[in-house]
């Protein structure tokens, strides 16, 4: 399968990936490590007519401590992101995620900001970003902006990106080292999950994020409610399904994935 | 569009179209078939070769991408008539048995090793995950990467 013709631009700073979006408008699409785009550009799903590669702009891959976050450029891989001593002090839940995306293959190559900015449901870091009250900062013709998790991921992989902004950076708060559990449900090795959980504590309260259980990533709000008025784990998980649109597919029924987001949310938070 | 990489440690310089993948550049610019198309949709791994020494799925990777990048492919492992430790674990504890997966499976075990020199048996199945054989049920493709791991750590003293 081969994608449809294309030009192809490679952009080796912020500055020139933003000159080029101009330049090309919504006919053009940012490639950073390809692991989403390109399998939708073999199938014909996706027929950008210009390719700006921003997957080399080295300026844009870092984790740094800053003081009360940790900034990660949006263009650090998965691999860079499994094996940060940084994250693994700061914010061991984001790195535990990361080391399950895809294979060994696709973390050398995908990129954190990469799965953000396509939005794709049924991954697994924008539900933990989206738990984890995460901010993402985006670049524009007109500057810089801060937008909330909680207001970014906005339909089926849609986003509040505008389509001139490149996505810069990911700030996520010190959660520490322990504190958490990820529970992903698939039947073969390296698939996308069929439902996942994250949770973590933050600020003395249990944030919970759900994969693949709507055309967004979700926050099991009810769950958080329940927990937060002093339900046992098995009592707030029982919550899980509430306020959720989960799809069928080959997979599972809409019912099943209901039962596995109750079942692994109260793995998740008996396990926390 | 031109690029210009090093395979296997020679140079390469082509004019190829935007859109073609690293896969068919390496087969069909560079001749070399040892790297093979399975799936085409970045599942079974088949088409794994290492990219500025990381494994990669050649299908969903762009030869733009690896423009400069130095790239090795099954061809590129032994020295001269020496196998690499990973292709002589794989004949002497038979890690394969149709060998579509092998070149692909081979070069994931490469890559791993290099992240995880000692690895457990789990990090090895783990470490293998995008990697699909249907002949062999994986015991002695596991098997030839642990001993593999063995050999390496011995010639590294």
């Amino acid at each position: 399968m081969i994608p449809a013709a294309f030009d192809y631009v490679r952009a080796d700073s912020a500055d020139a990936a933003l000159a080029a979006l101009a330049e090309y408008g919504e006919d053009a699409k940012l490639l950073a490590g390809g692991m989403s785009l390109l399998p939708l550009m073999k199938l014909r799903l996706a027929t950008p007519s210009v390719l700006v590669d921003v997957g080399r702009i080295r300026e844009l891959s870092y984790v740094r401590d800053v003081g009360d976050h940790v900034a990660i450029g949006a263009l650090t891989r998965h691999r860079d992101v499994e094996t940060d001593d940084v994250l693994a002090r700061e914010c061991g839940v984001l790195r535990a995620v990361a080391a399950q995306v895809g294979d060994n293959q696709v973390r050398h190559r995908g990129t954190i900001g990469g799965s953000v900015a396509h939005g794709d449901p049924a991954s697994d870091l924008p539900a933990a970003l989206l738990a984890l009250d995460a901010t993402f900062v985006a670049q524009g013709p007109g500057g810089t902006r801060e937008i909330a998790a909680a207001d970014f991921f906005q339909g089926f992989l849609e986003t509040a990106l505008a389509p001139d902004e490149l996505l810069c950076e990911i700030r996520v708060p010190k959660t520490g080292a322990n504190g958490f559990a990820f529970e992903k449900f698939n039947r073969r090795a390296q698939d996308f999950a069929t439902v996942g959980v994250v949770a973590a504590s933050l600020g003395g309260a249990t944030r919970v994020g759900l994969i693949n259980m709507g055309s967004t990533p979700l926050r099991a709000t009810a769950v958080e409610q329940a927990l937060a008025q002093g339900a046992s784990a098995a009592d707030a998980a029982s919550h899980a399904a509430e306020g959720t649109e989960p799809s069928a597919d080959l997979n599972a029924s809409v019912e099943y994935r209901e039962h596995l987001a109750r079942v692994l949310v109260r793995r998740a938070l008996e396990a926390i | 569009m031109n690029i210009g990489l090093t395979v296997n440690g020679m140079a390469q310089a082509h004019d190829v179209e935007p859109r073609t993948l690293l896969v068919h550049y390496l087969r069909e610019a560079c001749g070399l078939t040892g790297t093979k198309v399975g799936c085409d949709t970045s599942s079974c791994g088949a088409c794994t070769v290492l990219v500025d020494g990381e494994s990669v799925k050649s299908c969903t990777m762009l030869a733009a991408q690896a423009d400069g990048s130095a790239v090795t492919t099954i061809e590129g492992l032994a020295d001269g008539d020496a196998w690499h430790p990973v292709q002589q674990a794989f004949h002497e504890h038979h890690g394969l048995q149709c060998g579509y997966c092998t070149a692909g499976m081979v070069m994931a075990a490469v890559s791993l090793l290099d992240e995880i020199p000692n690895p457990s048996e789990r990090d090895v199945r783990i470490g293998i995950e995008g990697n699909l054989c249907r002949c062999t049920g994986y015991h002695n493709i596991v098997e030839s990467v642990l001993a593999a791991a063995e050999q390496m750590r011995t010639q590294a003293k």
